[in-house]
């Protein structure tokens, strides 16, 4: 039987891999898309872990809403990529750098 | 049949979340206009875009009549305790309806000389202040993080508005990454507190905090909550997205993000950490202390070597940030009105120094560097003098009322003994007085690179001319604002 604190774990070893992956990656940003999905999906699950073992509803609707959302949040990623795209012709990271100061 | 029942609110409870829908009123006549500007704007071209304009400017001000009209005499909270209603959330909505008012007034000419004179921009502002009421009236975790999302989310679109622009497509990216890397924490807070409370309701999680103050959980859980806020807010050391989106973004859009989600932060603030946490204070405040030393900091020094002046406005934000967060730090209910009254006021200023960027640039020219101020005294004074409001008025100089918003919060850190972080605050206050006073050196005692006057629609110069007269009323008579704070909160 898998137990709450081994999910948790889990969650939390998928957060920090979605972490380093947004500040180690300097190459794609698609990549950095990814990882920030991955990011809410670890937190979809510290949620369904502690609805499941709570037995409490709540934490099962807020993931439904979390999923929408990530949706959303990645189709107007996408689209800036595109528009950064079009404009620089690179998804470097490394080539975001038109304003210093 | 049965089973489905089973999972379905009863009819009783539906009977009285349809009695609670007024409750709602102005989210759900805003909602229904943005859908409604979004299609008329359709059957709409270039030339009669206006009526695109004006019917989102009948929308805010139909909200404020409404809002003002049905003023909350008492909390209530509705919707199975997602939802409440209280006059801070009614403040402060009507300040969010006032400023974004100003914010399509003061960018209507600048969209048009930049060919962005387009629905979307009306339609996504219109969703944001969505976003806004929700976070201002949320009670629970889930309310909170659909509002910040839903104005999230029509920020990051606004900022990539004009398609052809390198550094507005670079700053969209930028401020989609943190932004959602900020969302991320707070969720991941959010889903901590949930598991050591067993609730997403901010009034349940109070009660449950409290009587368990000590757990490990609910402290890893309150670490991600505050960076979450602090992200959004733009506090050190989590404000790199600010000075790049401010810079990047064109100033009509700049000038909606400094202005309203400033105090939407603020009343997500609130509610998360005074509401939800507030028997967790003694470890909040330590951090909001911390954070609000190097915002203050780290935004004073950082602007005086900025050459850009919306860059520098930038860094002016974070060290205001800093001093919004140590009247919250405070944790008594004198800190909390000090800091609600520094946001609405600075919100104030924000609108007029944007508004006076946009009067002064025309097509093709952005007017975002210092040295585009120079001798502004000679080609208008009348301009030149409100600018000189809006500087000193955030330098905290007197009579202005940034200066009372200062005193007020300076009183609050006083009066829970904490005089060497009051004395800190004086300290990078009068750091960053430098800069301000810079650009009223500039205006008025260096020659003009250009001597032609300032050619800008009268709509425009009539709101600046009452954004300035606002300013300096309000420092004459802070009360007028101070009082109904002391009222609400």
């Amino acid at each position: 039987m898998i137990t709450l604190t081994q999910v948790l774990i889990l969650a939390a070893i998928l957060f920090s891999i979605s972490v380093a992956g947004i500040f180690l990656n300097r190459k794609n940003l698609i990549i950095l898309l990814m990882a920030i999905e991955l990011m809410l999906l670890s937190v979809n699950m510290n949620f369904i872990a502690f609805s499941y073992f709570m037995d409490d509803l709540a934490g099962q609707v807020f993931v439904f809403f979390i999923l929408t959302v990530a949706a959303a949040e990645a189709a107007i990623g996408l689209a800036i990529l595109v528009v950064l795209f079009r404009n620089k012709r690179t998804i470097n990271v490394d080539d975001l750098n038109e304003m210093k100061g | 049949m049965e089973f489905i029942a089973a999972y379905l609110p009863s009819a009783m409870t539906n009977d009285a979340t349809i009695a609670q829908l007024p409750l709602a009123m102005p989210e759900i006549i805003l909602l229904c206009m943005a859908c409604i500007v979004l299609v008329v704007d359709l059957f709409l071209t270039d030339k009669t875009r206006g009526g695109t304009y004006i019917l989102s400017q009948i929308t805010l001000v139909a909200l404020i009549v409404i809002t003002t009209m049905t003023f909350a005499k008492q909390d209530t909270i509705a919707f199975n305790g997602t939802f409440i209603r209280d006059g801070m959330g009614d403040l402060l909505k009507i300040f969010i309806y006032i400023a974004t008012f100003a914010v399509f007034l003061y960018s209507k000419s600048y969209l048009k000389a930049r060919d962005i004179y387009k629905g979307e921009y009306y339609v996504l502002g219109l969703f944001g202040v969505l976003g806004m009421m929700i976070m201002v009236s949320a009670q629970s975790f889930l309310t909170i993080y659909l509002g910040l999302e839903l104005l999230s989310l029509c920020m990051y679109a606004m900022v990539a508005l004009q398609r052809d622009s390198i550094i507005a497509s670079e700053s969209a990216m930028k401020y989609f990454v943190l932004g959602a890397i900020a969302s991320g924490m707070l969720l991941y807070g959010m889903s901590m507190i949930y598991g050591a409370t067993g609730s997403l309701e901010l009034s349940t999680i109070s009660s449950e905090v409290a009587a368990q103050q000590q757990n490990i959980i609910l402290i890893f859980g309150l670490v991600f909550v505050v960076v979450g806020v602090a992200f959004k807010l733009g506090a050190v050391p989590f404000h790199m997205w600010l000075p790049d989106v401010y810079q990047g973004s064109p100033t009509a859009v700049t000038i909606f993000i400094g202005s309203a989600p400033k105090i939407a932060a603020f009343a997500m603030m609130m509610r998360l950490l005074v509401d939800g946490l507030g028997a967790l204070h003694v470890q909040w405040q330590d951090m909001l202390m911390i954070m609000a030393i190097a915002s203050m900091a780290i935004g004073n020094v950082v602007a005086i070597a900025q050459t850009n002046l919306k860059r520098m406005l930038a860094y002016s934000t974070i060290s205001h940030v800093g001093f919004i967060m140590l009247g919250v730090m405070t944790a008594t209910k004198e800190g909390y009105a000090a800091s609600m009254f520094y946001t609405i006021t600075y919100t104030l200023m924000a609108l007029g120094a944007f508004g006076m960027i946009m009067l002064m640039s025309r097509m093709g020219f952005e007017s975002d560097k210092l040295d585009d101020l120079r001798g502004l005294n000679h080609r208008s004074p009348w301009f030149a003098f409100m600018m000189l409001i809006f500087m000193f008025s955030m330098a905290g100089v007197p009579p202005f009322v940034g200066f009372w918003a200062k005193l007020q919060v300076l009183k609050s850190v006083v009066s829970i003994d904490l005089i060497w972080l009051a004395l800190i605050a004086v300290i990078f206050s009068i750091v960053g007085a430098f800069y301000y006073l810079r650009v009223i050196k500039l205006m008025y005692f260096d020659t003009p690179q250009e001597t032609s006057g300032i050619e800008a629609a009268s709509d425009l110069r009539l709101l600046l001319s009452v954004n300035g007269i606002v300013v300096l009323a309000l420092g004459l008579y802070p009360q007028l604002i101070m009082g109904i704070i002391t009222s609400v909160i």
